[in-house]
């Protein structure tokens, strides 16, 4: 579904990712690990299409074409989901009205009619309730007066409303209290198939007890340095990052 | 015969001579002589007119203009000027004449709308009375030209505590190239009554034309009115307008200036509050590009206690457009107890886009709340890329941001139809 090759991304001509090689399969569960500042959230702006970042070498294969030469919005529509490790506030863009139009503007492009009112609605219910989220504050403007909890929540619930291919959740477990972890973590659950696929990116073991992995990669300094099966996380959990580091300081 | 040159004002006077209103009642003639006496003293302003600081009007005066000695009876489709869904009178002035062949009118119980041409060589008594009392010729250069040789324009007089639900609309066409049209309105709204204006301005061909117009409303006790200008000039086209209203107790004032279009725009707002107990929202939405330059001017001069003032103006500038913003906001010593709120937020969506904005308070009295703000800033690209990463054209997304931009410069349109086609106008700017 997703094969990344040799991937390499500059932020204002700093090298942040150093080649980065990752393939994910239809039904699988990744979790991205490593320590703050190694590139993760870098990782996931260049596969949403960031502007900012620019890629320097390296390809991205997203279901057979070349992700890197779309526009943020058609990655979207081809089924790439971003759950934002900082969801940003919109005030006066309603949080309902703007997902209408990306549910419509994503079906015109498949080719698709239009959703209906009706069916919309029927839709939000449904999906509101799989993340708990208040129907209220799903009409309101895009996180504006959100909790940190209530802004995660957001994100998968748009991710439900969208049933995107791939989704990369990007820390959505930071700030999270065990109930909201639970919550967000069934949503996410609810939505795997076999014909999805999910990466998981975040610093601790506890949310991977809940959407369990079948791979586990550590990113350090821009490169995936190791790659290993869920009890990798718990590893990691135990002895933190510090032995890896010294293991690739050790290598280069 | 003197060899001394002509200056620009005697050109622009000269062309205007051939206006003849030697018809007219003795009263409308002597506000003409009047304001041509005024004008001996009133020069166009120049860079060091402060009043004028940021405008230069150079592309108005150094034109000639042909100008129209009488209405035409030519045919105009006015349909695509009117607004959808909208029941309205509506009065249709072309090239500064009213038509009653194009207009609409149905003169409810409680409401007079009539031709101001006609109002006045009828000797209107409320026209005669009004005509001029608070947009004085001696104030102004642009007054007093309206003045002296306005041609015709609407005179509307609300009956006490009649309540006018159906809006007018007045539209207000150029249809000419270089023309010169001098329109003017007058609205008086007698106590306790109601009603609702728009009016838009157009060109349906009047490239380089230019547009002076004046109106004056008066709100008596308790009344209410509220007016919607919509300036919708495409091609090179200028205009300079001035509003100026006078409120009495209780009396609640609203005027929502859109500005979508316009080479050169200017309004002029002056707003006198001169009473206990009134409620004034002036708000404002300019969309520039191109080379356009829009001006708002707006006074409220707050002169008694208790009264409430809201002002919320939005720019969206793209190109090389120029926005200015001038609020002033006196607040008289009698005035204890207001609440004056003053706004202007602007987007910049080019580096070559400018804005001068300049929100001033005037205080003279203690016991008052006043606040004023303004904001230069882009949009978000964050936000719009937040937008796009859920499937959103980059287009509808900054489209998005736009209409959250300007929602609550909207906030006193109160005319369903009109915020509908105004968010219509906006989206279709930016799609
Ligand atoms: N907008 C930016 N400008 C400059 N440097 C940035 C920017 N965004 C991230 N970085 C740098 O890139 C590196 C990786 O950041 P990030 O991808 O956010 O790491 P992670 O998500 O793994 O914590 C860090 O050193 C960070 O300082
Ligand atoms: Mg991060």
């Amino acid at each position: 579904m997703l094969k990344i090759k040799d991937l390499h991304a500059n932020i204002e001509d700093k090298e942040i990712l150093k080649g980065i090689n990752l393939e994910i399969k239809a039904g699988e569960v990744h979790a991205i690990m490593g320590p703050n500042g190694s590139g993760k959230s870098t990782l996931s702006a260049v596969l949403a299409g960031r502007e900012e970042y620019e890629v320097t070498k390296g390809e991205v294969d997203f279901g057979g074409s070349d992700i890197l030469e779309m526009s943020p919005e058609d990655r979207a529509r081809e089924g790439l989901f971003l759950a934002f490790q900082y969801p940003i506030e919109i005030p006066g863009v309603s949080n309902i009205n703007f997902l209408k139009t990306a549910i419509n503007e994503t079906r015109a492009h498949k080719g698709q009619e239009a959703v209906t009112a009706k069916e919309f609605l029927a839709l939000v219910k449904e999906k509101s309730a799989l993340v708990e989220l208040d129907a209220k504050l799903a009409s309101r403007s895009v996180n504006e007066g959100f909790s940190g909890g209530e802004k995660k929540r957001n994100e998968i619930f748009q991710m439900a409303m969208l049933e995107p291919k791939l989704s990369i959740l990007d820390e959505t477990d930071s700030g999270l209290d065990i109930d909201a972890l639970r919550i967000v973590a069934n949503g996410v659950n609810t939505l795997k198939s076999k014909d999805n696929a999910t990466v998981v990116i975040t610093h601790y073991q506890r949310l991977l007890d809940y959407i369990v992995p079948d791979f586990v990669h550590v990113l350090y300094n821009g490169k995936i340095v190791k790659t290993g099966g869920k009890e990798l996380a718990l590893e990691l959990e135990e002895k933190g990052y510090d032995w890896i580091k010294e293991e690739v300081d050790a290598v280069s | 015969m003197t060899t001394t040159e002509l200056t620009k004002k005697d050109m622009l006077l000269e062309s205007l001579n051939e206006l003849d209103f030697s018809n007219e009642p003795q009263f409308a003639q002597d506000l003409r002589s009047n304001a041509k006496n005024a004008l001996e003293n009133l020069e166009f302003p120049t860079s060091k007119t402060e009043y004028w600081k940021y405008t230069r009007i150079g592309k108005i005066i150094n034109k000639t203009y042909g100008i129209q000695h009488e209405a035409s009876d030519s045919n105009i489709a006015i349909t695509p000027y009117l607004i959808p869904e909208l029941d309205a009178n509506i009065v249709v002035l072309v090239n500064g004449f009213f038509r009653a062949d194009l207009s609409k009118i149905e003169n409810e119980s409680g409401l007079n709308i009539s031709s101001l041409k006609d109002a006045v060589n009828n000797s209107n008594p409320f026209v005669e009375n009004s005509l001029g009392k608070i947009a004085k010729a001696e104030k102004e250069l642009f007054i007093a030209l309206n003045t002296l040789c306005y041609t015709d324009g609407v005179a509307i007089e609300v009956d006490k505590n009649a309540v006018i639900e159906k809006p007018i609309h007045i539209l207000n066409i150029t249809n000419s190239d270089n023309l010169i049209s001098n329109t003017r309105t007058i609205v008086k709204a007698e106590e306790n009554s109601s009603i609702k204006i728009i009016e838009s301005f157009v060109n349906l061909q009047g490239n380089e034309s230019f547009t002076n117009n004046v109106s004056e409303f008066f709100l008596n006790a308790n009344s209410n009115l509220e007016y919607n200008k919509i300036q919708n000039k495409n091609g090179e086209s200028y205009q300079i307008s001035t509003e100026q209203a006078y409120q009495l107790k209780d009396s609640n004032f609203t005027i929502n200036t859109i500005t979508l279009q316009g080479t050169l725009v200017r309004n002029n707002l002056n707003i006198e509050v001169d009473a206990e107990g009134c409620e004034t929202n002036l708000n404002g939405i300019y969309l520039g590009e191109g080379k356009n330059h829009t001006d708002n001017h707006t006074i409220v001069d707050h002169l008694k206690p208790n009264c409430n003032s809201n002002e919320v103006y939005k720019g969206i500038l793209d190109d090389n457009s120029v926005g200015v913003f001038n609020g002033k906001v006196f607040v008289r010593p009698d005035a204890q107890k207001t609440n004056a709120f003053q706004q202007n937020n602007n987007i910049l969506l080019t580096d070559d886009a400018v804005i001068n904005s300049k929100p001033e308070l005037e205080i003279y009295a203690d016991d008052v709340k006043c606040s004023h703000g303004s904001t230069i800033g882009q949009l978000d690209d964050e936000a719009i890329f937040y937008l796009q990463a859920r499937g959103v054209s980059k287009r509808s997304a900054i489209n998005m941001m736009i209409t959250a931009f300007v929602k609550d410069a909207l906030d006193r349109v109160s005319i369903p139809a009109l915020k509908n086609y105004i968010d219509l106008k906006i989206d279709s700017r930016f799609n």
